[in-house]
Formats: structure tokens, sequence, C-alpha cells
């Protein structure tokens, strides 16, 4: 236990241990999410073969740089786990919410009547307008003024 | 008191978490918008500026840093360091919605707009509905990100003035933290909306 609590940069009665070491924390912090931001710009430049290698570079670092800022400037590492365990509980619905949600698109064949003889053509489907009385009719083409 | 503050912090995080869930129906929406339109959304990415986006993700981590050096100075009796990273807080604020009222004037010039009020001309596949859709998830993202500026540079003009009435110590520092968790929390939703919006091509 004494150990856990010189990590803590509390003492039980609330105060600070070493409020310029928790400084250099944040500074620290602040230059990696800078450097981070200038690698993912740069990468973002780069252009691969495969076009998913792009995203998942940017996202990762997105992650990377959001677990910083949750861990750091949120203090969720000094924190009650149950904070901690909230915030993930939200990350893991969300990531929950997402996958299945990409598994369903990306699995599905593309959508044709089950009893479907001949290929789909691509004609224009008729034209059809409303007469006065509110009956469908085929639109035709006004005639021609006689000359 | 040790047990309030305590309390009062899982209800802030709760309050967190609905927030990620919030942005994050829109991230799936945006997500799968993109699987339908791969070819519009890749153009339509095209017309934002990168580096208006950089500009304005290194504004808000600064941002981000001056919140966490205020509620320190907050933890360490520290009353006129707190006002001043307040301030400093919302002048980065301003300055974020500055370049954000920039990007959307150029935007609203050129026609780029979401919905039925798309008039850009000029698009490699004309008629498609893609690029309206990219719009309008452009807008309501960004647009739902910048209500929670506003509403955070309200937060802070107020604990800034409470600051400098000296209502908080080292004893009593909770409104200034629980905003701050609100202010990193509108850092992180931008943290993916940046490479989301303006990196991925």
């Amino acid at each position: 236990m004494s150990t856990q609590i010189e990590e803590v940069p509390f003492d039980e009665s609330g105060h600070l241990h070493d409020p310029k070491g928790e400084a250099r924390v944040y500074l620290k912090t602040l230059i990696a999410l800078l450097i981070l931001t200038a690698i993912t710009v740069a990468a973002a430049g780069i252009h691969f073969e495969n076009g998913a290698i792009n995203i998942v570079i940017a996202l990762t670092i997105a992650s990377i740089k959001a677990t910083l800022v949750v861990l750091f400037f949120m203090h969720i590492r000094h924190d009650r786990p149950i904070n901690g365990l909230i915030a993930a509980a939200g990350f893991l619905f969300l990531g929950i919410f997402l996958m299945f949600s990409f598994i369903d698109v990306t699995s599905r064949d593309p959508l044709q009547p089950v009893n479907l003889k001949a290929p789909v053509t691509n004609a224009p489907a008729p034209v059809t307008t409303l007469d006065s009385s509110g009956n469908a009719v085929p639109a035709t083409p006004a005639p021609a003024p006689a000359p | 008191m040790e047990q309030q503050f305590d309390t009062v912090k899982i209800g802030m995080w709760l309050f967190l978490a609905t927030e990620v869930l919030l942005f994050g129906g829109l991230f799936v929406g945006f997500g799968l918008m993109q699987q339908r339109y791969p070819r519009e959304f890749v153009e339509a990415h095209e017309y934002l500026q990168r580096s208006l986006g950089a500009l304005n993700t290194t504004v808000l981590l600064f941002s981000s840093w001056t919140m966490v050096m205020g509620v320190l100075a907050a933890k360490t009796n520290n009353k006129k360091r707190l006002v001043f990273f307040l301030i400093l807080t919302i002048i980065c604020a301003f300055i974020f919605l500055g370049v954000k009222y920039f990007e959307y004037s150029h935007k609203y010039e050129e026609g780029l707009l979401p919905g039925h009020f798309y008039s850009h001309k000029g698009d490699s596949i004309p008629g498609s509905h893609g690029y309206a859709t990219f719009f309008s998830f452009y807008f309501m993202m960004t647009g739902l990100h910048g209500i929670h500026i506003l509403v955070g540079i309200g937060l802070l003009a107020w604990i800034a003035i409470r600051a400098n009435r000296g209502e908080f110590s080292e004893a009593y520092y909770t409104p200034v933290d629980l905003v701050g968790l609100y202010w990193h929390l509108v850092d992180l939703i931008w943290i993916y909306l940046f490479p989301l919006y303006y990196l991925i091509s």
C-alpha cells in the first residue's frame, strides 16, 4: 500500500507532492501530442497503394493521442478505477456499434428480388403523371404544333 | 467532502460517456456513407484545407494543455495562474472558432453545403448524392462540435469569473476539474474528427 501512495501525486489530505513534476508531465504530454499530429499529417501525404493503410495509420495515431489525453490530461492514471471503467465502457460500446455496423454492411449481398429471372436492365422507368382526377396516366410528349 | 467529490466525478464521467456515444452515432453514419459513396467522399475531402485543420488541431491541443495547467494552479492555490490559464484557454477557443468561421464561409461561397442546399458545379460524378451527403455529415459533426466549443467558452468564462473572486482552492476546485474534463473531451472528439475529415484521401 505504501508503494502505491508514492505513485499517486496526492497525500491523504489532498496536497500535491510535486506540482512541478506534474507540470513537466503535462508539458511532455503536449509535446508528444503535437509530434503525433505532425506525424499523422505527414503520413497522410504519402500515397500507399492500398488506401486502407492511410485510414489505419490515421486512426491508430488518433487513438494513441486520445489515450494520452485521457490518461494524463483527464487524470485517469491517478483517478479512481471506476472513472476509467466508465470511460472504457463508453468506448467499448462505441466499438461494438462500429464493428457490427460494418460487418453488416460489408457482408451484405446486393439487394435483388429472389424471384429474379432476367437481369435487371437499366431501361428508364415509364414516366407517369397524374391527371386532374388523381389517376396515373403515362406521360405522352406534347404533340408538335402544326406548322 | 472527498466522497462528494468522487460522486460528482463519476456523474461527470457518465455524462462524458454519453457524449462519446452521441458523437459515436455520427461517426458510424459517416463510415457507412463512406462505404456507399467512396469516390465522392474522397473527392469531397479535397475541398477541405488540410493546413487549416492541422492549425485547429494544434490550437485545441494547446488549449487542453492550458486547461490542465489551470487545474494544477487551482490545486496549488495559485489564483493568478488559474485565471491566466483559463483566459488563455478561452482565447484558444475563439481562435478555433475563427478558423472554423473562415472555413464555413469558404464552403458557403463554393456551394459546398449539406443536403439539397448543395450547389457546387464541376464534380466528376454529376448528380450523385454522395457529395451532399459528405457535407451533411461535415456540417453536422463539426457544427455539433462547434456548439460544444461555444458551451465550453461559456463554462470557462463562468469558472474564470468565480476563480477571480477567489472561490477555488486546493480544498475546493471541483467545478474547475469538471469543466477541464469537459474541455478535454471536446479536444478528444476533434482528435478523431481531424483525421477522418481532413487527412483520409
